[in-house]
Formats: structure tokens, C-alpha cells, sequence
């Protein structure tokens, strides 16, 4: 790696972070008045406690540092399983260019993931429990991932060893990030239940709309800056994308982005007679997860078409999981992160130029839902024996704000008098 | 219910990796892969229906 690539792809990872601020803001947002402190002040402590795991622990098993590697010979071949790094980032600095981009990548990575559980369980999480997922998911699912799909594991390995077109690809976090988060914020919701009040005995379930549009769509705006820079930067690290590539890259993730709005915008204003801002919100975020996966391989055409499917199912997923299946799920991270993440995945295996890459995508896919969910599931079960995920129903009724920080977000105003005190 | 979907889930996967293990075609592989990522599918629907609430559940 050139120095001019190496600062280049330093400079883009410094914009990155715009992304994990965008849906910060948006789970603020997608949550109510009395937990808006709380679900910022969680997506802060959530961020912390996975970078301070993620470098005594985690980022020794992804192996991005070299080392050592621990591998199962089966059929002949190596599956590299777990990376065996130094602890505590020993070696950073004397580490190739390559290595330490990559290790950067990794703990942007990390602080996204623990984000998007966090608004699936607003309202109700407690930001203990958060940071001990946070600590769980930084410490064992996210080196894993990493490991396998980005470190040279056999997922990324697929390729050399089996003839699978160049491995499983994920050049901006879509599985990695995107699909693992969404996957944890299902296990959440499962876990920690509706909100109370949620699903009433008769009648539909009740409408609980965030708080904050303006946070929301805002947030997205930011996550948009961040998006294009996370996709450069995965492209030049991951795919060892040219430089002649970058551009084309940057618009097929706004196109994405774009033609996801354009779809949402245009379900909800069919279905509902007026377009649905926090389901727009959603759609333009399933488009930009939707691109970490195929950004970097598809034609603006493609990437456009990619973001429109998005656009459209997204609406219609969030309103099935929540009607039909009862999942609560305050800001939708289980279809944008989740289901858009899988659908990029798929897109990738289609646009990639190497034959026979969409077996790999979906063997790739295969490992996700059949190890990564039950192990993500199971893991955060276990957790929830020691930290209880959900809060009191008194801690509930009051909100969050005053029952885990003591203070509202808003202290001038007297929100949900009726059930803010007792 | 809860967990006997999530109990399945594991199976397709080790499905998937028979398939890379024992296989060398394409044809045979992507069959394998396909039937595998059905079972996480089944697996995953039989986990759903164990979670989803009689109504009224959110109710203290």
C-alpha cells in the first residue's frame, strides 16, 4: 500500500465515524421524549465499553494483527476459525499500513454494531444490560465475524481453498455490522419483550412514534457522509479496490441510498396517503446498508435497483414484524440492518465480476443465520440471567430518563403527565 | 418452541459446510446450500412462532 493510499484511506476513516453519530441521532430520535437522554447517553457508554473490550480482547481474535491463527483441517483443507493476535493491540504501531487501517476499520466496526441493538430495545433496555451486551458482542460475536469474513478466515478463504468465487464478500460491514446487528436486535427484542402497553388484548397494536423526526432525518443526512466514506475505505482495505474505483463507489452508494427513499417514499404515500417520515427515515438506511455490501461491485443502475428493492420491502417488513409478528422494534434495525444487509449480501453475489460468487455470498449468508444468530441468541440469554435486559415497571412508566439518569432531556417541558408519575 | 428453532438453525448451517466439504461441483454445492439455508429458514420461522405473544402480553 502506497503512502498516498494509506492517507487517503486514514482521512476516510476519519469521516466514517459520521455514520455511527447518524444512527446514534436516529435512535434517539425513533424513541420517546422521557428515554432521550438515556438513549443517548447509552449510545455513548455502548461505544466505549465496546472499544475498551474490543481492544484487551477482541482485537486479538480477529487477527487482523497477524500471528497466530487457530485452524481445523477438514477435507484436505484449513478453516481458520479464530484469529490468536497479541493482546491489548501489542504490536500496533510496527504493524504493516494495511494491518493497521484494518484494525481501525475493525473498532468503527465494533462501535456500530453495539449501536443498533440499542434502539431496538429503547424504551425498555437498561443501560447496564446494554453495556454488558455491548462487552459480549465486542468480546466473542464480532471477532468471530471479523475473523471469518475480513481476517482470512475461511469465509474469506473460500475462494483460495474451494473454488468459491473470491470468498465471501463484505466490503463495507454488511454482515459483519449490518446483519449481526440486526440479528442482536431481534435477540433483544425477544428477550427484553415489548414496550408495556405495546400490544393491548383488542384491536391493533398501539402506535408509539418517536419523539424527534427532526433528530431522525437529520441523523440520516449524517449517516450519509459517514456511509461514503465507510464504503471507500472497506473497498480499498477489504476488496483492494483501485483508486480509478473510488468514485464509482461514492455514487453507487448515494444512487442506493437514493432509489431506497424513492421506493419508500412511494409505498407509504400509496399505502397510507401521505409519505411516512420515520418509515422514509428507515428506507434511506436500508439503502445505505444495502450498498456496504454491493457498493463497490455493482453498476449505478444496479446499485439503484439494489436501493429500490430495499426501499421497498423495508416499509413492509417493519409493518409486518410488528403486526402480524408481534416484535417491537422502536427503530426498525431488524429490517434495515438486518433484512437489507442480507439483501446486499445476495446483490453482491449477482454484481461481483468472479463466477461463481453468489454461491459464496450465500454460503456466507448460511453461516450467519445458522451459527451467528443461535450463538448471538444464546450468548445474550445467558447474559440476561446475570443483568436482567428490561427495566422495572416502574422504571418504565416513568421513563427511562428519570428512573436509570436521574434527569429528562428535556426538563423544561412536562411530558406524558399522566404517566410519568405514579 | 423458543429454542428448538434456534436448535434447527445450527443444522443448516452444518449442512452448508457438508456441502463445501464433500462436493467439489458447483451444481451439487449450490443444491446443498440452498437446502440448508431452507432449514435455517424453517428453523428460524418455528423460533418466531415460540416468541410471538398472545395478545395482551405487554401488559404488566
Amino acid at each position: 500500500m502506497s503512502d498516498a493510499v494509506f492517507a487517503l484511506t486514514l482521512a476516510l476513516m476519519l469521516l466514517a465515524p459520521m455514520a455511527i453519530a447518524g444512527v446514534a441521532l436516529v435512535n434517539t430520535g425513533l424513541g420517546r421524549s422521557r428515554s432521550a437522554a438515556q438513549a443517548m447517553l447509552g449510545n455513548l457508554a455502548l461505544i466505549a465499553v465496546a472499544a475498551i473490550v474490543f481492544a484487551f480482547i477482541g482485537a486479538s481474535f480477529t487477527g487482523s494483527l497477524g500471528l497466530k491463527e487457530v485452524a481445523l483441517h477438514v477435507a484436505g483443507k484449513p478453516w481458520s476459525v479464530l484469529g490468536l493476535g497479541p493482546f491489548l493491540l501489542r504490536g500496533l504501531g510496527g504493524a504493516a499500513p494495511q494491518a493497521q487501517l484494518a484494525v481501525l476499520f475493525e473498532f468503527l466496526a465494533v462501535a456500530m454494531l453495539v449501536l443498533l441493538p440499542w434502539g431496538s430495545g429503547a424504551d425498555r433496555w437498561r443501560l447496564a444490560a446494554g453495556c454488558a451486551s455491548a462487552a459480549v458482542s465486542a468480546a466473542i460475536v464480532f471477532p468471530l465475524a471479523a475473523h471469518w469474513i475480513w481476517a482470512g478466515g475461511w469465509l474469506a478463504a473460500l475462494g483460495v481453498n474451494f473454488s468459491v468465487g473470491a470468498g465471501f464478500l463484505d466490503a463495507g460491514g454488511a454482515a459483519t455490522v449490518h446483519v449481526i446487528g440486526g440479528m442482536s436486535a431481534l435477540a433483544i427484542v425477544w428477550i427484553a419483550g415489548p414496550r408495556r402497553g405495546k400490544f393491548p388484548k383488542e384491536g391493533l397494536s398501539t402506535a408509539m412514534p418517536g419523539h424527534n423526526a427532526i433528530y431522525v432525518l437529520f441523523g440520516c443526512l449524517l449517516a450519509l457522509v459517514g456511509w461514503v466514506a465507510w464504503n471507500l475505505a472497506g473497498a480499498i482495505i477489504w476488496v483492494h479496490a483501485p483508486l480509478s474505483a473510488l468514485p464509482g463507489t461514492a455514487i453507487n452508494t448515494l444512487l442506493s441510498a437514493s432509489g431506497a427513499l424513492a421506493a419508500t417514499f412511494s409505498v407509504t404515500r400509496f399505502r397510507f396517503g401521505k409519505p411516512d417520515a420515520s418509515l422514509c427515515a428507515n428506507g434511506w438506511l436500508a439503502g445505505l446498508v444495502a450498498s456496504s455490501a454491493c457498493a463497490a461491485f455493482a453498476s449505478p443502475v444496479g446499485s439503484l435497483f439494489v436501493g429500490g428493492v430495499a426501499g421497498v420491502f423495508t416499509p413492509l417488513l417493519v409493518e409486518v414484524l410488528e403486526l402480524a409478528l408481534s416484535i417491537d422494534d422502536p427503530t426498525g434495525a431488524i429490517t434495515v440492518h438486518g433484512a437489507a444487509g442480507l439483501w446486499g449480501l445476495i446483490a453482491a453475489g449477482f454484481f461481483a465480476p468472479q463466477a461463481g460468487q453468489l454461491l459464496a455470498q450465500l454460503i456466507g449468508i448460511a453461516a450467519l443465520l445458522g451459527f451467528f444468530f443461535p450463538l448471538i441468541y444464546f450468548l445474550f440469554a445467558l447474559l440476561n440471567r446475570f443483568v436482567p435486559f428490561r427495566v422495572d415497571p416502574d422504571g418504565e412508566r416513568m421513563g427511562m430518563d428519570l428512573h436509570e439518569i436521574g434527569g429528562g432531556a428535556y426538563p423544561e417541558f412536562v411530558i406524558h403527565r399522566d404517566e410519568s408519575y405514579r | 418452541m423458543k429454542y428448538a428453532g434456534l436448535l434447527v438453525m445450527p443444522a443448516g448451517f452444518f449442512l452448508t459446510l457438508a456441502a463445501l466439504a464433500l462436493f467439489p461441483d458447483t451444481g451439487r454445492r449450490l443444491a446443498f446450500v440452498l437446502c440448508g439455508l431452507a432449514v435455517e429458514i424453517l428453523g428460524l420461522v418455528v423460533a418466531v412462532r415460540g416468541h410471538m405473544l398472545p395478545r395482551g402480553g405487554s401488559q404488566p
